[in-house]
């Protein structure tokens, strides 16, 4: 498995924001993205996820659908991702439980085949500490624990990659603790993560992109 | 196919459990058709020749209020940046949405018209019509509909500006739901412009959600 991204060159509104991002992501491997506010991390992150079509130059996921890890075939990079972004998308009239256990069927992959979504949502509770708060509506949950509830769906499906931007943002320190041990067994299990973060995260084997203000092009 | 199913299941749940989006529409609908027949005083021939219509464009206004909440509660809180993550294509995540829509809120409403009818002095043979073509059409006012929402998605105060967009392309669903009615109490008529609002139903079914995908992929650009 390996994410691809050759010479992005990125605008938002007219402003150029990346120029000429390239970098060769291997399996088990996390890339840090870090730079100062509006240097575009988000940016480059939701042009990974298949949102934002770059300028210039291009994404490619080498490596097999969801899952199933069969190399030399090519995937959609959105089919293959987790993407948690600065909002949570947590509804605030359904449980914590009800919100991830939606997640959970509706991302389900062939590599979640085994375990029913009851298991799937329950160990994902357990993983961020939410297990005492599966049944309040998500509506009354404080801001770090919303967070804890996006970041619990990169638990409930199995995906080979993870894009997290700035998921540490309102997490407490031990929140932050889990949400590293999580993102280390992901790449332990041969999974990528690609992170945009003011914090230093301790993550092995990490590479690292400093995005830098770009000049506005003419 | 389960991801379908679960999304169309949490946005019926969510309808259930917000309950405001139905309650607006079927009083709306409820109110204007309340204040014509003391806008036009009782006379009973007048209203029963107008009833039809009154009860049609009523209707086309009440599902507009509710329109703007089928893309834009999803866009706000970050849901649809992950449906899109799904290994569901757009356009079933947006016929999921519009399913949804027509069930918690076109189905309530082709309910409701038949009680209203009372109010306006409908002929009794309409009201197995009238129910019948309104549900029949109500598929094409969801369905369109969601195109509005989608290309309104980002816009300050949409919800004007899908009445603007929308309520042009529902004339065809109201002058064959009209024609269907009258077609089908006249001894001669036929039920062809019954076939026709069906058709042009199962289009809006099948058209409308690769446009209104198409304008959610630009919006979340």
């Amino acid at each position: 498995m390996q994410l691809v991204a050759e010479n992005l060159t990125l605008e938002r509104g007219g402003r150029r924001v990346a120029n000429g991002v390239s970098f060769c992501l291997d399996g088990g491997t996390a890339l840090l993205l870090t730079g100062p506010n509006g240097s575009g991390k988000s940016t480059l992150l939701r042009a990974l996820a298949g949102y934002l079509r770059p300028a210039a130059g291009t994404v490619r996921w080498l490596g097999g659908g969801s899952g199933d890890g069969g190399d030399g075939e090519t995937a959609e990079v959105s089919e293959v991702c987790h993407f948690v972004g600065h909002l949570d998308g947590i509804k605030t009239h359904l449980t914590a439980a009800e919100n991830l256990s939606f997640w959970a069927k509706y991302l389900a992959g062939p590599a979640d085949g085994k375990r029913s979504v009851g298991e799937r949502v329950d160990a994902a509770l357990e993983r961020f500490a939410l297990a005492a708060l599966a049944e309040i509506p998500a509506g009354y949950l404080s801001a770090g624990q919303k967070r804890r509830l996006a970041l619990a769906r990169l638990a409930v499906a199995y995906r080979p990659l993870w894009l997290l931007d700035e998921p540490t943002v309102s997490l407490d320190t031990a929140s932050t603790g889990v949400l590293i041990g999580a993102i280390n067994a992901h790449l332990k299990d041969g999974g990528l993560a690609v992170i945009a973060t003011h914090i230093p995260m301790e993550l092995t084997p990490v590479q690292a992109i400093q995005l830098g203000r770009v000049e506005v092009a003419p | 196919m389960s991801a379908f199913v679960a999304l169309l299941r949490r946005d019926l749940q969510l309808a259930v459990r917000q309950g405001g989006a139905l309650g607006t529409a079927l009083g709306f609908y409820m109110l204007v058709v309340t204040l014509l027949p003391l806008g036009l005083g009782a006379d009973l021939n007048l209203l029963s020749r107008i009833a039809p219509g009154v009860l049609w464009i009523a209707l086309l206004l009440a599902a507009l209020l509710s329109l703007g909440r089928v893309f834009s509660s999803d866009y706000e809180d970050g849901s649809l940046d992950v449906l899109a993550t799904g290994t569901l294509p757009m356009e079933l995540v947006v016929t999921s949405k519009s399913l949804a829509h027509w069930i918690s809120t076109g189905i309530p409403l082709a309910l409701m018209a038949p009680v209203l009818g009372l109010l306006l002095n409908l002929e009794i043979g309409a009201y197995p019509l009238l129910f019948g073509t309104m549900l029949v059409g109500t598929p094409a006012i969801s369905f369109i509909g969601a195109v509005g929402a989608a290309l309104t998605l980002r816009a300050y105060r949409g919800g004007l500006l899908i009445a603007l967009l929308v309520l042009p392309l529902y004339v065809p669903t109201l002058i064959f739901g009209m024609a269907a009615i009258n077609g089908l109490l006249d001894a001669a008529g036929t039920g062809s412009a019954f076939l026709i609002l069906a058709a042009i139903s199962l289009a809006a079914v099948v058209l409308c959600p690769i446009a209104a995908a198409a304008a959610l992929k630009v919006q979340m650009q």
